[in-house]
């Protein structure tokens, strides 16, 4: 299905404290022609319940899935818990008559019903499937050939490999694709597909924590000058929890962290100030100058 | 070092397990430790062995598993479902078993607070008011609301939120 219509599903994290993301993603789709229609009403995607209660995480989903099939749109999200989910429910309850019957019995008592007429996406799999790179390409009008930067692509966008679909888990080339249309470079370093370790946070900080200065020591071994991310958790991980983790391990980083469509954004030409750079906790201001935004 | 420790088997646990959804290949697990050793968890954390887990499941040390705080440390990263040569669905099968370890009580405050603030909001976090001023600031357009009462309604008579509600 390509289209350039999406309900537009925010998730939790975004709005509660990720809001560069989301001024920064509205920015670049609306330069490369997406329109975004609101959810007419807004619940969790179910993903933080899975753990709980597996139902409870179904029938959350399916109420998403179930109110974008009334408004006729397929449903793009900004953060890959979302779109996992969503993707996942979507394609069980399209296959498994048993749970699809079981979920519509919990959906027909709010006059909802789900009935496997939609579809969900990520931000990056509208871009690189429904966009298309050579639009984006087209619009890019301040190469960012001075750029050298890593990224890190979020675990939900990939795996379950047999039930996202999207890109290869083990060598993902999607995001790197869509870092060198903005004309920086994407360098490779170790570990690039290992988790941040964003889910443990509240279960145990301090091995959660590990594994982003672990991801983060690899990152500054290759000297980039920033890392790129699309996804809420990651993002908080590195940026939002980048002092801390240079407190706690007595390490220094610096490493200012980007959300895609912010990068993307200067490469279009918009200013920084219209792309939330304000938002972000690592300091960006040596990154600015090289770029030419001071 | 006289006396004998016990422990409490549950023969019928594996196949209870088994019955769940995402738990269907679990005994097909043949211990190479794959999982472990590529789990970034496991990596760093003392206690955390998938592995040692699958393995306590098919021997029915129910309570054990169910009880133990290292369940609550998986990351759902999905690598250990995907490199898994015997297609158990590792991460899975921990989720079956958060879930029956939920049944019983078992599961982290957060958890808790988290289904609430859906219940209440939709949305998964209390979202302070500021952010919302915050929001039109930015030329965001408002955030969509939950509708609470459809919300816990359609989730009615499902065990871990009818436990959260009764909580309140």
């Amino acid at each position: 299905m390509t289209t350039n219509k999406y309900l537009i599903f925010l998730g939790c994290a975004i709005p509660y404290r990720v809001a560069a993301f989301e001024i920064s993603a509205r920015k670049i789709l609306a330069k490369l022609g997406v329109d975004l229609v609101e959810m007419p009403e807004f619940n969790c995607c179910g993903l933080p319940l899975d753990p709980v209660s597996h139902e409870a995480m179904l029938i959350l989903a399916a109420r998403n899935l179930a109110l974008a099939e009334q408004k006729g749109l397929p449903i793009i999200t900004l953060c890959p818990g979302c779109a996992g989910t969503l993707k996942k429910v979507n394609r069980l309850l399209k296959e498994d008559k048993a749970s699809r019957e079981e979920v519509n019995k919990h959906l027909r008592e709010v006059g909802l019903e789900f009935k496997g007429t939609t579809d969900a996406k990520h931000l990056m799999q509208v871009l690189i499937e429904d966009v298309g790179l050579e639009k984006i390409k087209d619009t890019v009008v301040k190469p960012l050939t001075m750029l050298k930067v890593a990224e890190h692509n979020g675990c939900h966008i990939l795996r379950p490999k047999e039930y996202i679909g999207f890109d290869d888990p083990e060598d993902p080339k999607t995001l790197k694709t869509l870092i060198e249309a903005t004309g920086a470079k994407c360098l490779d370093y170790l570990d690039e597909t290992e988790c941040c370790g964003a889910p443990s946070v509240g279960i145990s900080d301090k091995v959660a924590l590990q594994l982003a200065r672990d991801k983060l020591n690899n990152i500054k071994m290759v000297s980039a000058q920033a890392l790129i991310t699309i996804c809420p958790f990651c993002h908080i991980m590195y940026d939002t929890n980048e002092l801390r983790i240079e407190k706690m391990f007595n390490e220094t980083y610096g490493i200012p962290v980007l959300h895609y469509p912010q990068l993307l954004g200067l490469a279009m030409g918009i200013k920084p100030e219209e792309l939330g750079f304000s938002e972000l906790k690592v300091n960006v201001s040596d990154l600015m100058k090289q770029i030419g935004e001071v | 070092m006289n006396e004998r420790e016990t422990v409490k088997s549950d023969p019928q646990f594996k196949y209870e397990v088994s019955k769940m959804h995402g738990g269907e290949n679990l005994l097909r697990c043949f211990q190479c430790g794959t999982c472990t050793s590529d789990c970034p968890i496991a990596k760093f954390s003392e206690t955390y062995r998938p592995r040692q887990i699958i393995r306590m499941v098919q021997f029915g040390m129910k309570d054990d598993v169910l009880k133990s705080d290292t369940l609550w440390l998986c990351a759902s990263c999905f690598t250990c479902t995907d490199r898994c040569p015997q297609d158990v669905e590792v991460a899975s099968v921990i989720r079956v078993l958060r879930n029956l370890a939920a049944q019983q009580g078992l599961a982290p405050q957060m958890f808790k607070d988290q289904c609430a603030s859906i219940m209440e909001s939709g949305y998964a976090y209390r979202i302070p008011e500021s952010r919302l001023k915050k929001r039109e600031s930015t030329g965001l357009p408002p955030l969509p609301k939950g509708n609470a009462e459809s919300i816990c309604k359609s989730l009615k008579g499902v065990d871990f939120v009818d436990h959260v509600q009764g909580g309140k």
